[in-house]
C-alpha cells in the first residue's frame, strides 16, 4: 500500500500511532493478537498497548508471566502455527534471559526449514536512555539485533514513520524486531522532543521496509541517524545552519533491510559523512555505514565523523548519562569537523 | 519402532563412511554431529500413535524416531540428513533441524528450546478452538532448563493443550541424571505448576501409549498440559563419536538388556501374531528405510548460491544477503 500523504491536521503521539496501527490490524485480522508484561490493564508500561484490553479484552491482550522465553518462544511457535502474534520485550536490555528463543529459533526458522515455514511474528521492545535509567534499562542494543540474520529491524523516529512501519511489521512474513524509543513515545512522566508528535492520517497505511526518510536536504554533509537522534540530529543542522553549514539529515527508519542507496546518494552529493548512533561505538550501526560508504562511494569521501555512545556501560548520574549520550552540541562539532 | 531402530543403524553406517580410519567430524556423506536415539523408540512410537497430522511435535537434537512416529516424509528426511537439495530444508537444516509443516513437525538443537514453540502452538490451536494439541519432547537432561520450566508454568496459567514427554536415558552426555538433580521422578516437576504428572518407569511401548492416550486426551478434551515422563534407554553414546568412557560396561549392558523392541515382538507373539508376520512388517521397514537412503543419495546437493535464499519470506533488497562479488559462485566445484 502506498504511503498517504492526505493531511488531516491531526497529530498523535508516537504511542497513540502505534497503537492505532495495531487496533487496526487486529480488528481486520482476528489472528492478530498481542501478549506482553502489564499490556492488558497496565496498557504497556511505555503506552505501547493503551486502550487494546478494552477494546479487544484479555484472550487478545494477553498479560503473561514474567517469563520471556516461554512467552516470546510462544509467539514462535503461534507465528509457525500461522498466527500474526505481536509480542512484547520490556525492554531490550532484558533480550538476555530470552535471547535463544529470539535468535535461534524466531529469526531462523525460516531459512533452516529452506522456507517450509515462516515466522510473521512482531517483537516490539522499548529502547534507549537520556532518563537515568541505568546500564541495564537504557541501551538501545540497535546493533545487537541487526547483527543477527534473519529479523527486520525497526525503529521508528516519528508518530507518521511508527503507524506506517507497525502496519507493514504486523504485515510482514518475516519475524519484526520494532525498536521505540521511549523518550519519543510522547508519555507525560517522559517528556519527549517536539519531533515525535505529528500528523498522522487516520486510515492505515504502511512505510515500506527499506526506506529511509531525508528529514533535511543540505549540500555540506550528510547526517544518517536512526530514532531518538533523528531529532537530536535536526536541532543540531537548525545551529548549523546559522553558522552557513547546510547539513542533510537521513533517518533510516530501518536498519534491515538498510536504505544503502539513500545513505550513498548523500555522500554522493556533499562527500563528508556523519553518522550517529545511541548504541555502542564499536561493532555497531555507525561502523556499518561507513561501511557502506566506503565499499561504494569512497572516492567521494572526503570526510567521516562517527557519534555513537563510547564503549562503556550506560552511567545512572545525571552528568554521567549526559557525557555518554551523544547530543546535538556533540553531532554539531562532529560536523564541522568534517568541514575542516 | 522397528524403523526408527533400522534407521539408525543405516545412519550410523553411513556416517562413518569416510570418517576411517581416522574420525573427522566434518567428512563423509553425512558431516556434523549426529546424535542417534537408539533406545527411545518406544517413547515416539507410544506418545505419537496418538497424534494427528494438524497436531504440532517439537523434538530435540535426537529426533529421527519421533519425527518417523510423527509421520515426517522420511524421502526429504533423509535427503536433509544427507545434505541435499531436495532435503526437508534444502540443506541448510541438518540433522537437528527438520522442519515438516505438512506433519507439523520441528525440531531444534539446544536443550528444552523446543518448549515455548509447543506451547505456542497450543496457544493457536485454543485461540482459533480446534481440538489440536502439541507435544514437546525433551530429554531428562533438559528439564533444568528454564525454557522447559517456564513453558510449564505458561502452560498451565493459559491452560493449553501441550503435552511435555521427558524421555530418561539417564544420562545428559556424560552426567548422570543423579548428579544434577535430587528429582529422580521428573513427572513430579508437574506437582509445582498444577499440571498433571506421570511417569512410566520403563519403555514398553503399550504402557506408554496408555498414559499418553491420557495425558493427550486431557488436553484435547480441554483438561490443561501434562508432564508425562519416559524412562528410555541409551544404547549409543551421547552423539557418533562419544567414547563414553564415563560408563561402566554394567551400565551399558544395562541398557541393551532391556529392549523395547523385542519385548513388544514378543507380546504380539503371546497375541497370536506368528514369526512370519513380524518377519514381514521387519522387511517392509527395512525396505523402506534402505529405499529412503538409496534415493537420499541420489539426490543433488545444493547449489552454492541457493545458501543466500530463505533467509527471508520476504526477501529484503540488501544487506549481506548476496553473495560477495569477489568470489563469484563456480557452480558447485569443491
Amino acid at each position: 500500500m502506498a504511503q498517504k500523504t492526505t493531511s488531516t491536521g491531526r497529530e498523535l503521539t508516537m504511542s497513540r500511532a502505534m497503537v492505532e496501527a495495531v487496533a487496526d490490524e487486529m480488528r481486520e485480522d482476528e489472528e492478530v493478537f498481542l501478549m506482553g508484561e502489564d499490556v492488558a490493564d497496565y496498557g504497556g508500561i511505555f503506552s505501547s498497548a493503551t486502550g487494546l484490553r478494552e477494546e479487544f479484552g484479555y484472550d487478545r491482550v494477553m498479560d503473561v508471566p514474567i517469563s520471556e522465553t516461554s512467552y516470546i518462544g510462544a509467539g514462535v511457535g503461534a507465528a509457525q502455527a500461522g498466527m500474526r502474534p505481536i509480542v512484547e520485550l520490556m525492554f531490550a536490555d532484558f533480550f538476555g534471559v530470552a535471547m535463544d528463543q529470539i535468535y535461534n529459533n524466531m529469526a531462523k526458522n525460516t531459512y533452516m526449514s529452506g522456507g517450509a515455514v515462516n515466522v510473521p511474528m512482531v517483537l516490539t521492545t522499548a529502547v534507549g536512555g537520556t532518563y537515568n535509567d541505568a546500564a541495564q534499562h537504557s541501551q538501545t542494543l540497535y546493533g545487537t539485533f541487526a547483527h543477527l540474520p534473519g529479523m527486520k529491524v525497526v525503529v521508528p523516529s516519528t508518530a507518521h514513520d511508527a503507524k506506517g512501519l507497525m502496519h507493514s511489521a504486523i504485515r510482514d512474513d518475516d519475524p519484526v524486531v520494532y525498536m521505540f524509543h521511549k523518550r519519543l513515545m510522547g508519555l507525560g512522566w517522559m517528556p519527549s522532543p517536539d519531533g515525535p508528535k505529528t500528523e498522522v492520517p487516520e486510515d492505515p497505511y504502511a512505510i515500506p521496509f527499506g526506506e529511509a526518510d531525508v528529514k533535511r536536504e543540505g549540500e555540506d554533509a550528510t547526517v544518517v541517524t536512526l530514532g531518538l537522534h533523528v531529532h537530536r540530529a535536526m536541532d543540531a543542522a537548525e545551529a548549523l545552519a546559522e553558522d552557513g553549514i547546510d547539513a542533510e539529515v537521513v533517518d533510516l527508519r530501518t536498519l534491515t533491510p538498510l536504505d544503502t542507496e539513500t545513505v550513498l546518494e548523500s555522500v554522493r552529493k556533499t562527500g563528508r559523512l556523519v553518522v550517529v548512533d545511541e548504541d555502542y561505538h564499536s561493532y555497531g550501526v555507525t561502523g556499518e555505514i561507513v561501511s557502506v560508504a566506503a565499499e561504494d562511494a569512497l572516492a567521494d569521501l572526503e570526510a567521516v565523523e562517527r557519534v555513537a555512545l563510547p564503549d562503556v556501560p550506560i552511567p545512572y548520574a545525571r552528568p554521567l548519562e549526559n557525557e555518554v549520550i551523544p547530543d546535538a552540541d556533540d553531532i554539531a562539532a562532529a560536523v564541522r569537523a568534517t568541514q575542516e | 519402532m522397528v524403523t526408527a531402530r533400522y534407521y539408525e543403524e543405516r545412519l550410523q553406517e553411513e556416517y562413518l563412511e569416510g570418517k576411517q580410519p581416522a574420525f573427522d567430524i566434518s567428512a563423509g556423506p553425512i558431516p556434523g554431529e549426529l546424535h542417534l536415539a537408539a533406545g527411545h523408540e518406544a517413547s515416539g512410537a507410544g506418545v505419537c500413535a496418538h497424534l494427528r497430522d494438524d497436531d504440532t511435535v517439537t523434538a530435540p537434537h535426537r529426533p529421527h524416531h519421533i519425527a518417523i512416529a510423527k509421520g515426517v516424509d522420511l524421502k526429504r528426511m533423509t535427503a536433509e540428513i544427507f545434505g541435499r537439495e531436495t532435503g526437508l530444508g534444502k540443506g541448510k537444516g541438518g540433522h537437528m533441524h527438520l522442519f515438516d509443516p505438512d506433519v507439523n513437525f520441528a525440531c531444534s538443537g539446544i536443550i528444552a528450546q523446543g518448549c515455548p514453540p509447543a506451547v505456542g502452538a497450543a496457544l493457536a490451536a485454543k485461540k482459533r478452538n480446534t481440538d489440536g494439541v502439541a507435544v514437546a519432547f525433551l530429554g531428562e537432561g533438559a528439564i533444568d532448563q528454564g525454557a522447559f520450566l517456564e513453558s510449564l508454568n505458561f502452560a498451565s496459567v493459559q491452560n493449553l493443550p501441550v503435552v511435555f514427554v521427558v524421555e530418561d536415558n539417564d544420562w545428559a552426555i556424560s552426567m548422570p541424571k543423579g548428579r544434577v538433580t535430587d528429582v529422580a521422578d521428573g513427572s513430579k516437576r508437574a506437582d509445582g505448576f498444577e499440571l498433571h504428572g506421570a511417569r512410566v518407569d520403563h519403555d514398553d511401548v503399550v504402557d506408554v501409549y496408555e498414559a499418553a492416550e491420557t495425558a493427550i486426551g486431557r488436553a484435547r478434551d480441554g483438561n490443561g498440559p501434562s508432564l508425562l515422563e519416559v524412562q528410555v534407554h541409551r544404547r549409543m553414546g551421547h552423539f557418533m563419536g562419544d567414547p563414553e568412557e564415563y560408563r561402566t560396561d554394567e551400565d551399558v549392558e544395562r541398557h541393551h538388556a532391556r529392549d523395547s523392541i523385542e519385548r513388544l515382538a514378543d507380546d504380539l507373539r503371546k497375541h497370536g501374531v506368528d514369526d512370519d508376520e513380524l518377519d514381514s512388517l521387519r522387511e517392509d521397514a527395512h525396505e523402506r528405510v534402505d529405499h529412503a537412503i538409496d534415493w537420499a543419495k541420489e539426490q543433488p546437493e545444493p547449489d552454492p548460491a541457493a545458501a543466500y535464499e530463505d533467509v527471508y519470506a520476504n526477501p529484503v533488497a540488501r544487506t549481506g544477503t548476496e553473495p560477495r562479488a569477489t568470489a563469484e559462485s563456480d557452480g558447485g566445484e569443491d
